[in-house]
């Protein structure tokens, strides 16, 4: 039993290692920004730690350093991270019945990239149990939340020297999509990020980051609409 | 520069809201079922965010100041397809990455 759980675990780890090629360079990146912005390098390493959630950090300082009053900041990264809370969603039939304090530990590491992997193994384990289903999740966010400390604080120790030419800006899109595309299975997936796809692109006026829940939502309306339909049929 | 006790705040009311945010269904429904039209919903969600998350991304890219990009649509368009067709992460990425530094050399 404790062996098949470390091997889930190192699964996990094995499966969450491409996303150090994104977390790497996009931690750094906070780190270089956030020494711009003026803060220290235990503030820039605080901050990370306390929030872990890139997108959400970067929103944040930016507008602080614009001088937008602390709320509108604030309200802001969390529109950013509202996505957060439908992912929680999403993973409490898988991993709810696990003891609070894992949870909790959880609750923390959930991020795109944690919670894009574990969507995509557990649907094809379901032999998995709770606490196999956690160790896999840690071992993913062993690689990918992890690190993103660490380099953040590289990023405010090297300021900046990451070549443009790199083009790391792509390491997220090409490794979402890589993600993502496998688990377009059945043609309400299909619909679902279709739909998804284009609400995004149409609704990028929407301020504060709400158009990409607009747009998740649509999707997954879509998606539920035509797996009903489809079933039905049957 | 950032004002130093404003800073603070944010960092720990985003801290605290970031958490509740990611906490409130797996910590407070727990192990009880949710509906199933919400589960059917739900099923969708990784399908439907990340896409909508990464779209605007890949036509508007920010590094070329929002200029749609040829390297970089051809490379979203080569993961996409290696991974529908092999269903493999790590083989979509590096067709991605091969496609993206390919078209940025060919390209200039």
């Amino acid at each position: 039993m404790r062996s098949t759980n470390k091997k889930i675990f190192f699964m996990g780890v094995r499966d969450g290692a491409p996303f150090l090629l994104v977390v790497g360079p996009f931690a750094m990146l906070f780190g270089v920004v956030a020494t711009e912005a003026g803060l220290n390098v235990l503030e820039t390493l605080l901050f990370s730690v306390a929030v872990i959630a890139g997108a959400a950090q970067f929103t944040a300082l930016q507008l602080l350093t614009e001088n937008a009053p602390a709320v509108i900041a604030l309200l802001s990264a969390l529109a950013v991270n509202l996505r957060m809370a439908m992912y929680s969603a999403t993973l409490t039939p898988y991993v709810g019945d696990a003891p609070m304090w894992q949870r909790g530990f959880l609750a923390y590491f959930l991020v795109d990239q944690t919670f894009a992997t574990s969507m995509r193994a557990y649907p094809d384990h379901p032999e998995w149990t709770t606490g196999q289903r956690v160790a896999y999740f840690f071992g993913v966010a062993t690689l990918c939340c992890i690190p993103w400390y660490g380099f953040t604080v590289l990023g405010a120790l090297v300021g900046n020297a990451i070549p443009q030419g790199l083009a790391l800006d792509f390491a997220l899109p090409i490794t979402f999509l890589a993600m993502i595309a496998p688990m377009l299975t059945t043609p309400a997936h299909l619909v679902a990020c279709g739909v998804a796809v284009a609400a995004s692109l149409c609704l990028t006026w929407v301020p504060y980051n709400f158009g990409l829940i607009l747009s998740g939502l649509a999707g997954m309306i879509a998606g539920a609409q035509v797996e009903q339909r489809m079933e039905a049929r049957k | 520069m950032i004002e130093r006790p404003e800073l603070w705040y944010v960092i720990a009311a985003l801290a605290v809201g970031s958490f509740g945010l990611r906490f409130v269904f797996i910590g407070l429904v727990g192990d009880r079922p949710l509906p199933e039209w919400l589960l059917r919903h739900l099923r969708f969600t990784a399908v439907a965010i990340l896409p909508a998350l990464v779209a605007p991304l890949v036509v508007w890219p920010s590094a070329t100041g929002g200029e749609f990009d040829v390297p970089r649509f051809g490379a979203a368009v080569v993961t996409l397809v290696v991974g529908l067709l092999t269903r493999q992460t790590l083989t979509a990425i590096l067709c991605g990455a091969v496609t993206l530094f390919g078209l940025l050399y060919l390209v200039g």
